[in-house]
């Protein structure tokens, strides 16, 4: 998988994202069509994600999505769900300025992650197309494969550091495990 | 390690993603009652040597909180359900008539 001299996988904090959190009863067909409308993407199912990191829906629990836009796009587009949600118990919020996205790539993602989290990494369990909400290590993280060498993670911004440190050292070069 | 399914997100999570929130089910006395019963209601727990019922948060996942039935002996998990529950489920409590035969019931 890896030599001794090369890392498992490159950590990158991503420049900022736009993230709209919106809670609303993801279970109610006018709720749906409105987040459909405003978003132009489809409500995910339990635990993955539609579209991408960059422009995209997460599923983070029954009753609440992560909304991904340009940073600059993100206002506007808390206002427009809110707008299109009138009438409905709901909340749309941009809190773009809260959260760290990371990039982590290589052949060694899957390691990485596992090394950290407790998420059962293997290949045919957990793949593309899932959002995983989990604990990284002592901090609260979110992820999801975008290929097999490519994962997107999400954490407050607060412990963004913190979450790039023990990435970084999961990731140090000679420290294959060779699970998966 | 105590692995208990979300009801919510179906995920099989281990007890480091979640938070526990003591006995479930409980009764809750506020103003008007008296102070024996709010007493009770604050400080009174079964604390059983076996068949438990409890709550827990999904706390480093969905964030929702859920109720599971487990024996505190053994961890062995009966079940979990939604938190929108006031008594356990028929099927929870077949599923511990099932394996503890001679389980009394809740106290
Ligand atoms: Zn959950």
């Amino acid at each position: 998988m890896s030599d001794a001299m090369t890392a498992l996988a490159t950590v990158t904090l991503l420049p900022p994202q736009g993230m709209v959190t919106l809670r609303a009863d993801l279970g109610d067909a006018t709720v749906r069509a409105a987040i459909e409308t405003a978003t132009g993407h489809a409500v995910p199912d339990t635990r993955s994600i539609t579209g991408t990191g960059e422009a995209g829906l997460g599923w983070m629990s029954p009753d609440e999505l992560m909304v991904f836009t340009d940073r600059e796009a993100a206002p506007a587009l808390a206002g427009s769900l809110a707008e299109a949600l009138a009438g409905q118990h709901h909340l749309a919020l941009d809190v773009s300025d809260a959260r760290a996205v990371f990039l982590v790539e290589g052949p060694g993602v899957r390691e990485v992650i596992a090394k950290l989290c407790p998420v059962d990494m293997a290949p045919g369990v957990f793949g593309p197309g899932e959002l995983r909400r989990t604990r990284l290590a002592q901090v609260a993280a979110a992820f999801w494969m975008e290929s097999e060498t490519r994962l997107r993670l999400v954490c407050f911004r607060s412990v963004a550091r913190y979450a790039e440190d023990v990435l970084t050292n999961a990731a140090r070069p000679g420290t294959a495990v060779g699970l998966f | 390690m105590l692995i208990l399914t979300c009801p919510y997100c179906g995920l099989a999570a281990d007890e480091t993603e979640l938070s526990p929130g003591g006995e479930a089910h409980l009764k809750r006395f506020g103003p008007g009652s008296s102070d024996d019963a709010f007493t009770g209601y604050l400080f009174h727990r079964e604390n059983p040597r076996g068949v438990h019922f409890e709550r827990w948060r999904h706390s480093n996942g969905c964030g929702k909180w859920f109720l599971a039935a487990r024996c505190t002996v053994t961890l062995e998990v009966f079940g979990t359900y939604p938190a929108q529950t006031t008594e356990p489920p028929a099927a929870i409590l077949d599923a511990i008539r099932a394996k503890r035969p001679d389980w009394e019931g809740r106290a």
